[in-house]
């Protein structure tokens, strides 16, 4: 290849490589630059701190809570919600009536802005005149405090986000199931294979790609998502529904403290990349790819 | 007891008939194809007998179990698809082995049948590979493999050759066959190519329109076919129909040959295929009605040229104007239909 090739060729990537430079790339030097700092005191100069901030963090109890809540959260919501997609996907993929609009249906909470989606859940949690507790008054119950009961918030929040996510990751298993070919179920079904055989030596495995592509996403919106919290719990009562990406949101706007909200960036990204590469290293050799 | 048998088999949508009335045996270890031109109704009636869909009226059975409303796995099928159906993200060994897994037959029997099998289709070093790395000629043999190993009583084929190029499907066609007849094999095989329908069949059912048009060896279909469309479909080029006002009279290409006395036509133009050569002709004393011929070698034939062609009486085949029905009364033969009365058969 020659120079002026070279040329086009880097001229050509330029502008998608400014752009991630600049709002990817440089941003993330900064945040681990900035974690290295204490915060600056009115006109001085902020100190450099090493370590300390870090430090810190591992003795921050509500750091810790964060981390176990957004584990929780993830290990509640992914599997549930992935389960679920392709549920509907085998249900609404196949040959029933009204299954356009049943798809539609399915499809509805990942259209909805997720702050209008946690307006309409806070009236089903509320208290006294939600719709579930009036649910659960028919059969006599009491009635529970969802999001105001430690035990409950998180779980409340779970239940939400699984709605809201599987409809979404419902789309790219119907998409994947719409291109499996009518024969070789044919076959299938000729060399006398039921349909839960089938289901687990067929479309499972052939869904695998799927399958990968929608947990790096879900494991990713389990940590990315909390715009629901600012309506919801605010990561409360007592820090029970706090999740890493809403303590780092407080700790950079509600505390003023940007270096301490970096570190525990600088950690969050380490964790996303980690889990990154264990699911493509350890899922990608097993799985098909036509 | 035949093998298979298919009575009054119907299957409509709405009230379009796709096939209309099929019936039709099968004897154990016979090789059947049927063959049609597109949209006759062949895979229908192939994917009705599979089970795949559900006819309208009529009945199945296979061994003298009546089979029309089994699913298709309880059928005791095998099927060989034109698309091959393999499971991509199986293994060859494991595609031959999914119906047998699927059926719970014991390790050592499972194991055996595949050695016998690779054996056969000759798979061997193949074994550990993905369809995806195989040629369109291995995809076919896995294909066929996966049908032989579940030694059910009856196999079925939709044009399984018909995604291999010329050359390959010639050796794959021999090679069927032998493998059929080696292992005694009964076989329902779906073509609309007729080639392979008169090269590999034991009898040939042709269907026409969602009906049977005829059933038979190939050598009755050819010789003695029941009808203008058995008479124009079997052959290449299609038998030449002579229309006579009353009759109809077929005479096949090969049949016409040229001579230095008998029928005036003209050459409308010549057609090369190497061995021999087709030649389209007007009969100038029948109102210049078209007639194909097919000539040994390289015939240098201008066009308009001027030809005298003759063939033996008994090559004539006579068919009702009107319905299009085989004569079986004697029918009076081309010759006498013409204004001179010069004898243009060969003495």
């Amino acid at each position: 290849m020659n120079r002026l090739s070279w040329l086009h060729a880097w001229l050509m990537l330029l502008p998608a490589l400014a752009m991630l430079l600049a709002f990817t790339h440089i941003p993330t030097l900064t945040t681990l630059w900035h974690s290295l700092f204490f915060p600056a005191r009115g006109s001085e100069a902020a100190e450099f701190a090493g370590l300390d901030n870090y430090r810190m963090m591992l003795e921050d109890d509500v750091f810790w809570q964060a981390l176990s809540n957004n584990l929780w959260y993830a290990l509640g919501t992914v599997p549930t919600s992935i389960a679920l997609a392709l549920v509907m996907a085998l249900w609404v993929n196949s040959r029933i009536s009204g299954r356009t609009a049943l798809r539609l249906a399915y499809f509805t909470p990942t259209m909805l802005p997720m702050i209008a989606v946690a307006n309409i859940w806070l009236f089903f949690y509320t208290p006294e005149i939600g719709l579930f507790n009036k649910l659960l008054a028919l059969f006599g119950h009491p009635g529970i405090n969802w999001l105001g009961d430690p035990d409950w918030a998180l779980p409340s929040l779970m239940l939400m986000t699984v709605w809201k996510e599987a409809g979404f990751f419902m789309i790219f298993y119907l998409a994947a199931l719409q291109t499996l070919s009518r024969d070789i179920y044919d076959a299938a079904a000729l060399e006398g294979a039921g349909r839960w055989y089938t289901f687990r030596r067929l479309t499972l495995p052939l869904l695998m790609p799927t399958t990968l592509f929608v947990l790096v996403n879900a494991i990713l919106n389990a940590f990315k998502l909390v715009d629901h919290l600012f309506i919801l719990t605010k990561g409360g009562p007592n820090n029970a529904s706090n999740l890493l990406l809403y303590y780092i949101y407080e700790n950079a706007f509600s505390f003023f403290d940007s270096n301490y909200a970096a570190t525990l960036t600088a950690v969050m990204l380490l964790m996303l990349i980690l889990l990154a590469l264990l699911q493509f290293g350890v899922l990608e050799r097993r799985i098909h790819y036509r | 007891m035949s093998q298979l048998e298919v009575q009054t088999l119907c299957k409509a949508w709405g009230d379009t008939r796709a096939v209309s009335d099929i019936s039709f045996s099968i004897e154990p270890g016979e090789f059947v194809a049927l063959l049609g031109p597109s949209g006759c109704g062949k895979s229908t009636t192939l994917k009705m007998i599979a089970g795949l869909e559900t006819p309208t009226s009529g009945s199945i059975r296979l061994n003298g179990r009546d089979i029309t409303r089994l699913p298709p796995g309880q059928r005791g099928l095998a099927m060989v698809f034109q698309s091959y159906a393999l499971f991509p993200h199986l293994s060859v060994a494991e595609n031959i082995l999914f119906g047998l897994k699927a059926r719970r037959v014991a390790v050592e029997e499972r194991n055996r049948r595949l050695r016998q099998v690779t054996e056969l289709v000759d798979l061997g070093p193949q074994l550990h590979k993905k369809p995806g790395q195989l040629s369109g000629g291995q995809c076919q043999r896995v294909a066929l493999a996966r049908a032989i190993v579940a030694e059910a009583p009856l196999c079925l084929m939709d044009e399984p050759l018909s995604n291999l190029d010329a050359k390959l499907r010639n050796e794959m066609r021999a090679e069927l066959r032998s493998l059929q007849q080696r292992l005694g094999m009964t076989v329902l095989y779906v073509t609309h190519d007729q080639v392979e329908a008169m090269s590999m069949a034991d009898r040939i059912l042709l269907l026409n329109q969602g009906r049977v048009a005829q059933m038979g060896t190939p050598q009755a279909l050819y010789s003695t076919p029941e009808n203008t469309f058995v008479a124009r479909f079997i052959g290449n080029p299609p038998m030449n129909l002579i229309d006579t006002g009353q009759h109809r009279i077929g005479i096949r290409p090969e049949h016409v040959h040229c001579h230095h006395q008998g029928e005036p036509a003209r050459v409308l133009g010549c057609d090369y295929h190497g061995a021999d050569t087709i030649i389209d002709a007007v009969l100038t004393r029948l109102g210049d009605q078209l007639i194909k011929l097919r000539l040994p070698g390289h015939q240098l034939l201008s066009c308009g040229a001027e030809l005298k062609l003759n063939w033996l009486p008994e090559h004539e085949h006579g068919f009702c104007a009107h319905s299009g029905q085989r004569l079986n009364t004697p029918f009076a033969p081309l010759s006498t239909y013409f204004p001179h009365t010069e004898s243009y058969h060969v003495a």
